[in-house]
């Protein structure tokens, strides 16, 4: 048992990644990909909040801020330098940042729940107020005019780091997106493995226990509060890769409250509900967006009403009861390898 | 000095406007701990409610004065018994659901009325103050922001209703061991919550043009409006709103209305971080 | 030569308008084991809380030495971090996780992995909680919670414990197996018990502490203590056992 217990995380189910890495991979032989690379962007970025809130119990109600900071810094370098990849590299790097920065004030401040919701509400909210308000040739930095509710267009799209000439466009982008998602997801499983993770779970389960342990909380809850910002802000930044265009609605509540409903819905607690959640979900909202019957507000408004109430007792401790289930699931397959009268739940080699 | 004047209406307009849109959140947030993000989309139905009652020929003052509050507050009933009675306690969910909530009303109100500004005139003309012209409409906001909270704090203080209501949010079983229903208080409570929410949304209709997305102008002003000032109702959101409202506009005259505004937001989130029991959880405690 | 462990100077804390503990002078020796008794409001457990990080303090509360150090407005988890175990008096335990990834936590944070297994397989074994080590510690009894809490102190092999209730709720088997782990553990390390049980403390022996209004009434040797006049009073003066 290297690494010690498992906390609830399972090992990667090598068989199911790879399976599903190449349905993702082969995509492109059977439809265009521009539709699935934004359910893969907004997976990605739906990932990013899965991670932070399902397994160290942070939830920002303004997720959308480090999205948007990734997306406008990605837009404003790649037309400051002209080429790709330092700006890629910056639009992760600056979000994580600013979170570290609003990280450190909220968790040292040890302020509760409640206030963090709303101050990472507002945080949000100045970032789209200001990006919508920044019109005109007054606002812009270095060369690039931020544009306001217009917001920046026409900026250099990613190309082979080195190679300025060779761009990542329809498939090709579809592509570097894949293994975008693909190895943050990788990267998620590590984080969740490893020693940090597990210290994260524990803080999620009982904070203050885990200070009576001797570690320091607002330690841990800002190194992955950071870690998710980047995640949000490497999606951001190839949402205006796919999108060509930064407008101030990357900001939006909205957009914060689409990633908490997908991530709710997936399935808080797990990594790959957040995926399939913001995929479903997003396609939905591309289905009703063809049509104006039915607005998309209202249909998720009312998923997020039911899942919050016919989740009794929360969204968090759903995910202790599927362990329970699981755990049970273990303990009745070896009795039933036993006695070999059933049919076994096929799970993973783990504890 | 007519500049003056004018600036000191100004000030005091963007106070009473705060306190008026954060009243029915300060009420439900003070009493109930529950803390409303479809908060926005009752202020706007409270408009839509004023502006197509005064299409069908009812009298403006009555619609927003009387038939707003009476919709949103049956409204607020609804959704109290259908959705918030579940989640008392749970702060984190409350405010989830009445996210889903928000995003829900917004949707239904697009369904219903469409996607176009609706408005209504104002029912007051402008008048001169020296050399500049000052919207008279604001002047009623000014009056009526501070009758309600006039009224607001003799009910809670003076009144029966006040009184048990007060109790039971302090101490639900001892409410109830003394007979008095604490589920009971807590609809009625979010009920006039709601109301007073459809009531800043009937004065405010003649403003602008009405959209259902109008409801996010409303929501993230009287949120923070409500979270800085704390838990007292009346004190905190007066003392929020003095200090947002001035800081608001006094910021405005040096640049512009969107940096006061994120001037604003900027100063909500300082004030947070240094007292995260709100202005009421740190000075006048004891106050309603 | 037996050093001061623990050390409070003219500690005072007003709670919610009462002064609930007042100017209180406690001093700990080396390899003590010291009990901290009194009637219900006594201030027990605000002193406890004062002493653990978990109410912060500053200079005008007073001051708190470990082991020489000013601990006085240090957090938990620094304190923590000085070698010093803490149980609460509400069993603060990770219900989602196992007793085992509790266990497991807790002795990875001073020791390697390799270790850590070795720790957790003893902790599990002193304290009896093999057969529930897999299960999740929300579906165990109080009892056992309190027991898995207690462990979690262990793990860490800290030199001073600070245990508030660590027998309420638990059976009588395992309130005297509990007796002789914290003797065996009092052999190298000091231990502060704060209890009510009076049979859990005279089976502890030691030097009691008797605190009454926020101050410290008597302090002597168990029966001494309890046969003390003053003592009885209070106690039964305020629902004593």
């Amino acid at each position: 048992m290297t690494g010690g217990p498992s906390f609830g995380i399972g090992r990667v189910r090598w068989a199911w990644f790879i399976v599903a890495a190449v349905i993702a991979l082969l995509l492109p032989a059977v439809t265009n990909t521009n539709t699935p690379a934004l359910l893969l962007i907004w997976a990605l970025f739906a990932l990013s909040l899965g991670l932070m809130w399902g397994f160290a119990g942070i939830l920002s109600f303004g997720h959308a801020a480090y999205f948007g900071l990734g997306a406008y810094t990605y837009a404003i370098a790649a037309m400051t330098v002209g080429e790709s990849t330092g700006p890629l590299l910056l639009a992760i790097v600056l979000p994580a940042a600013v979170a570290a920065v609003i990280g450190a004030m909220m968790f040292y401040g040890r302020i509760s729940d409640v206030y963090m919701g709303v101050i990472t509400l507002v945080v949000t909210l100045i970032l789209f107020k200001f990006m919508n308000a920044t019109a005109g040739d007054a606002y812009r930095i270095g060369s690039v005019r931020l544009g306001g509710f217009n917001g920046i267009p026409a900026f250099p799209i990613l190309n082979l780091p080195g190679d300025p000439n060779v761009t990542a466009f329809g498939t090709p982008f579809y592509y570097v997106v894949c293994v975008a998602l693909l190895l943050c997801y990788l990267l998620c499983r590590w984080i969740l493995g490893s020693f940090f993770g597990k210290v994260l779970i524990g803080i999620r389960e009982n904070e203050s226990r885990v200070e009576l342990l001797g570690y320091s909380a607002p330690l841990y809850k800002t190194a992955i509060f950071t870690i998710s910002a980047g995640m949000a802000g490497l999606a951001g930044c190839l949402f205006a890769n796919w999108a060509e265009i930064v407008t101030p609605g990357v900001f939006s509540l909205g957009q914060s409250a689409e990633v908490i409903i997908w991530t709710i819905v997936g399935g808080l607690g797990t990594l790959v509900g957040p995926i399939i959640g913001a995929i479903v979900l997003g396609f939905l909202k591309l289905l009703l967006g063809q049509q104006t019957v039915i607005d998309n507000s209202l249909v998720l408004g009312l998923i997020l009403v039911l899942v919050v109430l016919l989740l009794p007792s929360g969204m968090l401790p759903a995910f202790s009861r599927w362990r329970v289930r699981r755990e049970r699931a273990v303990v009745s397959r070896r009795q039933a390898s036993s006695t070999r009268r059933r049919r076994g739940v096929r799970g993973e080699s783990g504890p | 000095m007519d500049y003056a004047g004018v600036v000191f209406l100004e000030i005091l307009y963007m106070i009473a406007f705060l306190a008026l849109i954060s009243a029915g959140l300060a009420v439900v947030f003070g009493m109930m701990r529950v803390i409303n993000l479809a908060h926005g989309e009752f202020v706007m139905i409270g408009g839509y409610t004023t502006i197509f009652c005064n299409r069908a020929g009812i009298d403006i003052w009555f619609a927003m004065l009387v038939l707003a509050p009476l919709v949103v507050g049956i409204l607020g009933l609804l959704v109290e018994r259908i959705v918030i009675r579940h989640l008392y306690g749970r702060m984190i969910d409350t405010m989830l659901a009445t996210w889903g909530l928000s995003l829900l009303m917004v949707g239904l109100v697009t369904l219903i009325f469409g996607n176009t500004a609706v408005s209504v005139q104002a029912p007051i003309q402008s008048y001169q103050v020296g050399a500049y012209q000052m919207g008279g409409y604001n002047l009623f906001i000014i009056a009526i922001s501070t009758l309600l909270m006039l009224v607001l704090w003799l009910v809670l203080r003076y009144t029966r209703f006040g009184l048990i209501a007060r109790g039971a949010m302090q101490n639900a079983d001892v409410a109830s061991s003394l007979g008095y229903n604490p589920q009971r208080i807590y609809m009625w409570t979010f009920t006039a919550g709601a109301a007073l929410s459809g009531l800043a949304g009937g004065v405010m209709a003649p403003l602008t043009g009405l959209l259902p997305s109008s409801g996010s102008l409303y929501i993230a002003k009287a949120f923070i409006t409500v979270i800085t000032g704390g838990a007292a109702v009346i004190s905190g959101t007066l003392a929020s709103s003095i200090i947002f409202g001035a800081v608001n506009q006094v910021v405005s005259f040096g640049s512009t209305p969107v940096i006061g505004e994120i001037a604003m937001l900027a100063l909500a989130i300082i004030l947070l971080r240094l007292m995260p029991q709100g202005i009421t959880g740190r000075f006048f405690r004891n106050s309603t | 030569m037996s050093e001061t462990v623990l050390d409070t100077r003219d500690l005072s804390m007003r709670f919610g308008g009462v002064q609930a503990v007042n100017n209180v002078n406690f001093s700990l020796a080396d390899r003590e084991l010291r009990c901290l008794i009194g009637p219900n409001g006594a201030g027990k457990s605000t002193f406890f809380k004062c002493l653990t990080g978990q109410i912060r303090l500053d200079h005008s509360h007073g001051r708190v030495f470990i082991r020489g150090h000013d601990v006085t407005g240090w957090r938990a988890y620094e304190i923590v971090r000085l070698g010093v175990g803490i149980k609460t008096q509400v069993p603060s335990v990770m219900n989602g996780l196992t007793v085992e990834e509790n266990l497991w936590l807790s002795a990875r944070r001073v020791g390697g992995r390799e270790q850590t297994q070795a720790t957790v397989a003893d902790v599990l074994q002193r304290m009896s909680l093999e057969p529930i080590a897999r299960r999740l510690v929300g579906e165990l009894a109080h009892g056992q919670r309190q027991l898995v809490e207690i462990g979690l102190v262990l793990a860490q092999g800290p030199w001073l414990l600070l245990l508030d209730e660590p027998a309420a709720g638990i059976t009588g088997a395992e309130a005297d197996q509990l007796v002789s782990i914290i003797h065996e553990v009092n052999r190298k390390a000091t231990v502060v018990v704060v209890d009510h049980d009076m049979q859990f403390v005279r089976m502890l022996g030691g030097k009691v502490t008797v605190m009454h209004q926020g101050a410290v009434l008597r302090e002597g040797p168990v029966d001494e203590v309890l046969a003390d006049a003053k003592v009885r009073e209070v106690y039964i003066g305020s629902r004593a056992r």
